[in-house]
């Protein structure tokens, strides 16, 4: 154990160093940006020296490296700074918009990650007969379709035809945690269709992978049945690859679900950042990308911590 | 073995005019011929032969199954009265593991890294309803003191990788005994291992076989390991049955041409090569230590001395470093301390500061013909490469120059020289990386375990090769072997390893002849014989010195 924790604090360290690198990268790629967020708020109407003074009063005017490393102070000290858009503190606008973005993440990983796992497990165990190849052929359908024509897919059967569903993911801090739920179900059903087939492709690849494996067959000769062959023998030894994938799609809920967001008119961080970009808002821009760039590196340690945790190798060394 | 199956026990397994297909590239190729096969309660039937004699298939065959790629096409199967072939999938199932088991020869590989040992030990028995899981953690406790694996209350709480091979291959054998079954397939279990280590997991096997009364299966290609584990034999090849007999008779009466040759196979020995007389040997090890990373030493305090035209042996197990010391020649690992000598002439330490000459002069065999040869390149280009590469060959002076060198290796150059790696032999396969080797013209050849990974009576004619090029060429070989055999054969002067350092060296008869070093008289008293009776007169022997007080070294694989 104490081996494990030594390498969480170091990664956790090589993750900060990694996200200081991200955000001067960030700033510097905002900076490279076009257009100019005094010149888009005053219109074209106004006059040079009017967006000069407008500059001056924002600290636009300053070297890139003093903006640079006065933003990094205050993001050190947990300020974002303000918007420039709206005048509000960045941590206020993006606080309840982050937690609706991993609300969302949440209800759509509880769904997809199991049904992905135990459709792969059955899809190995059952490998090219009706059943795999259905499964198969159904995942892969919805993966190949873009996010929004799913998204209206379900709104015309679930919500329109059915009304089973909210159409409108509209959401506030005073709803209930069941409610919350019942309005995100069907952002959160496009989500699992889109991502179900990656994890159940990966699930069924890295078991299939194993079966060739000699204690398989040992396990064979030993009179061990086929679903106990996949769950207990394959299955454990083959939960490295697939903790990452699920890690990778993990970290898709959190940054890649704007469109999603945009269909259903859910506040989340993913349209902010939109809007944001879209009015020059450089802090808040700046805020979200480091939040997602942070999201990529913890789910990414998890991924590390729990593989290092399924291999005995690891955790039990001679 | 005793017979106490013997002629008149009851029949436990039939075959009859066994047949079994291999697929290669959509075409089923019958691999096994109609065998006939007969195993009777507590009697254990030895099955030889070298590679693609369907040994193996064979084996498994008997708890109806055939590998992936395989299929059982003909004949009939009876176990205690159930045919085999006709039974379900759910029928075969339910025999597998309580009533026939299987022990196969990567004890590493077939035991699941992800579960602890007990708990693969009480699978089968919790899961074909034999015992409940406490019952069959005590029996696995009994049992793996049986076989004398240490601390045997905890050592079923190890995974697989916290535990050596000789201890998994016991472990193994234990697990196929949960269920007490009638009968147990061994599939080669002891090929894999060192032979100080081989004889622990024979005596164990044979110890808890006779003690259940249960009959086996015992596959091997090493007919010394099976004259003193089974009651009958039979000689298989190419999927044929050569001959069959008592072990005994075998051993004493070989009446098939084939049989005679494997029992002489390890009798070749050359000549010993005329001394070197110059003031400075060939290669000089001096003094070398070494390790990898700096932490854990592989080599302490290593000198070895090597004559022109001489065949020096370096003989040790597993992890004594004998690889280790090759790498150092080589200049793939610089040493820590110590120089390497060559002609006088100190080498740098690293390959990579070598001059090209001095990367001729040194040339290496591997054990592994398959990995050692690129898959997509042609004969022509794998062993004109160095040709062109040291000695600057082009054209027809290049194409010459490669056809002579196939004829070297005993190789018709118009038949080879377009073939690709895949389409030869494992033997032919060796030949081109001798050829390869020569080709640089070099006057050491380092081979590291060089017959290995062959059949027994291939790798004696890689042997006999490798020492008609000594007499014609008058090249100097650094041997690299774990088997005394080999050593036996090929070598003028023998260095024994362990651990890292040098425990006896000196000419081949003063090392065979006692008085020996105590570990090389463990290493020499292990390599079985082919007497029946070598293994209980062994273990005899060493427990009546051991009871007189006398030391005895034993296996670090304990």
């Amino acid at each position: 154990m104490a081996k494990i924790l030594k390498m969480v604090t170091q990664r956790l360290a090589l993750g900060f160093l990694t996200l200081f690198v991200v955000s001067m990268i960030i700033f510097l790629g905002v900076e490279l940006l076009p257009g100019d967020f005094a010149q888009e708020i005053l219109g074209q109407s106004a006059t040079p020296e009017t967006v000069a003074a407008f500059r001056r009063e924002l600290g636009l005017d300053l070297p890139w490296y003093t903006r640079y490393f006065d933003w990094l102070g205050g993001v050190v000290q947990g300020d974002f700074g303000k918007s420039l858009a709206s005048r509000r503190d960045v941590s206020d606008l993006i606080g309840g918009r982050l937690l609706n973005t991993l609300f969302l993440a949440a209800v759509a990983a509880a769904i997809s990650v199991p049904v992905a796992m135990i459709l792969g497990v059955l899809a190995a165990l059952y490998r090219n007969t009706l059943f795999d190849r259905t499964i198969n052929v159904f995942t892969l359908t919805s993966i190949s379709f873009p996010d929004f024509f799913v998204a209206y897919i379900l709104i015309l059967f679930l919500a329109v035809n059915w009304n089973i569903f909210p159409s409108i993911s509209n959401v506030s801090s005073d709803l209930g945690f069941w409610e919350h739920v019942y309005r995100v179900i069907l952002p959160a059903l496009t989500l699992t269709l889109v991502i179900v087939a990656h994890m159940m492709r990966m699930t069924r690849a890295a078991i299939i992978n194993l079966l060739a494996s000699p204690y398989i067959e040992m396990a064979m000769l030993k009179g061990i049945s086929r679903s106990r062959i996949v769950t207990h023998h394959a299955l454990p030894n083959a939960l490295a690859p697939i903790i990452n994938v699920i890690v990778i799609n993990l970290a898709f809920l959190v940054v890649g679900v704007v469109v999603v967001e945009v269909v259903f008119v859910y506040p989340g961080l993913g349209q902010l950042l939109v809007d944001s970009v879209a009015k020059r808002d450089i802090p808040v821009v700046q805020a979200s990308c480091l939040i997602f760039a942070a999201t990529y590196i913890l789910l990414n340690l998890t991924a590390d911590v729990l593989s290092i945790l399924t291999n005995p190798r690891l955790l039990h060394p001679k | 073995m005793t017979s106490n199956g013997g002629n008149n026990g009851e029949v436990l397994l039939e075959m009859r005019g066994l047949r079994i297909e291999g697929q290669s590239e959509d075409q089923w190729n019958e691999i096994v011929h109609g065998i006939d096969l007969t195993l009777r309660r507590g009697e254990v039937l030895g099955l030889i032969g070298e590679s693609g004699a369907g040994k193996s298939t064979i084996g498994i065959a008997s708890m109806g199954f055939a590998r992936p790629g395989c299929r059982i096409s003909g004949g009939s199967i009876v176990f205690d009265g159930m045919d085999l072939r006709a039974a379900s999938d759910e029928q075969l199932r339910k025999l597998r593991g309580s009533r026939i088991a299987y022990v196969a020869q990567s004890a590493a590989a077939a035991f699941n890294p992800a579960h602890k040992l007990i708990d693969q030990y009480s699978e089968a028995p919790v899961q074909h309803g034999v015992k409940r899981k406490g019952e069959a953690e005590k029996e696995a406790m009994e049992l793996y003191r049986r076989l004398r694996l240490p601390d045997p209350e905890n050592i079923g709480f190890r995974y697989p990788h916290q535990v050596s091979g000789g201890q998994l291959q016991r472990a193994m054998t234990a697990m196929a005994m949960a269920c007490r079954p009638d009968l147990i397939v061994f599939d080669e279990p002891t090929t894999a291992l060192d032979v100080t280590t081989q004889i622990e997991v024979l005596a164990a096997i044979k110890d808890v076989v006779e003690e259940f009364n249960t009959a086996a299966i015992y596959i091997t290609h090493d007919l010394a390991v099976v004259a003193q584990m089974a009651d009958r034999i039979m000689v298989l090849r190419y999927g044929d049955l050569v001959e069959e007999d008592n072990a005994r008779d075998m051993l004493a009466n070989p009446k098939e041409d084939y049989t005679r040759q494997l029992l002489a196979v390890r009798t070749y020995r050359k000549e010993e090569a005329p001394p070197d007389e110059s003031p400075v040997p060939l290669l000089e090890v001096r003094n070398v230590t070494a390790s990898y990373g700096g932490r854990v030493i592989v080599l302490d305090d290593v000198s070895v001395k090597v004559g022109r035209g001489r065949t020096v042996a370096v003989v040790g197990e597993s992890g004594s470093g004998k690889s280790t010391l090759a790498r150092v020649i080589t200049g793939l690992l610089p040493p820590s301390e110590g120089a390497v000598l060559f002609d006088g002439e100190e080498l740098p330490a690293t390959y990579k500061k070598r001059s090209r000459d001095q990367l001729r002069h040194a040339q290496m065999i591997y054990q592994m013909p398959d990995t050692a040869l690129n898959p997509r390149q042609r004969i022509r280009d794998i062993i004109g490469r160095p040709v062109s590469f040291y000695l600057g060959l082009k054209g027809a002076d290049r194409e010459k120059r490669i056809r002579e060198l196939l004829e070297m290796i005993e190789m018709d150059p118009d038949e080879f020289i377009d073939r690709l790696p895949g389409e030869l032999s494992g033997g032919q396969k060796q030949r081109i990386c001798i050829a390869r080797a020569l080709a640089a013209e070099p006057e050491l050849i380092i081979c590291d375990e060089v017959t290995s990974a062959l059949d027994q009576l291939v790798a004696e004619e890689i042997l006999k090769l490798l020492q008609r090029l000594q007499d014609d060429l008058g090249v100097t070989y650094l041997f690299i072997t774990h088997d005394l055999a080999t050593v036996r054969a090929i070598s003028d002067e023998v260095v024994v390893m362990l651990e890292g350092r040098v425990v006896e060296q000196g000419g081949k008869a003063d090392i065979f002849t006692p008085p020996h070093d105590p570990y090389t008289d463990l290493l020499l008293s292990s390599v079985p014989e082919m007497d029946p009776d070598w293994l209980d007169n062994l273990l005899a022997d060493r427990a009546a010195r051991k009871a007189r007080g006398e030391k005895v070294m034993e296996t670090s694989d304990q």
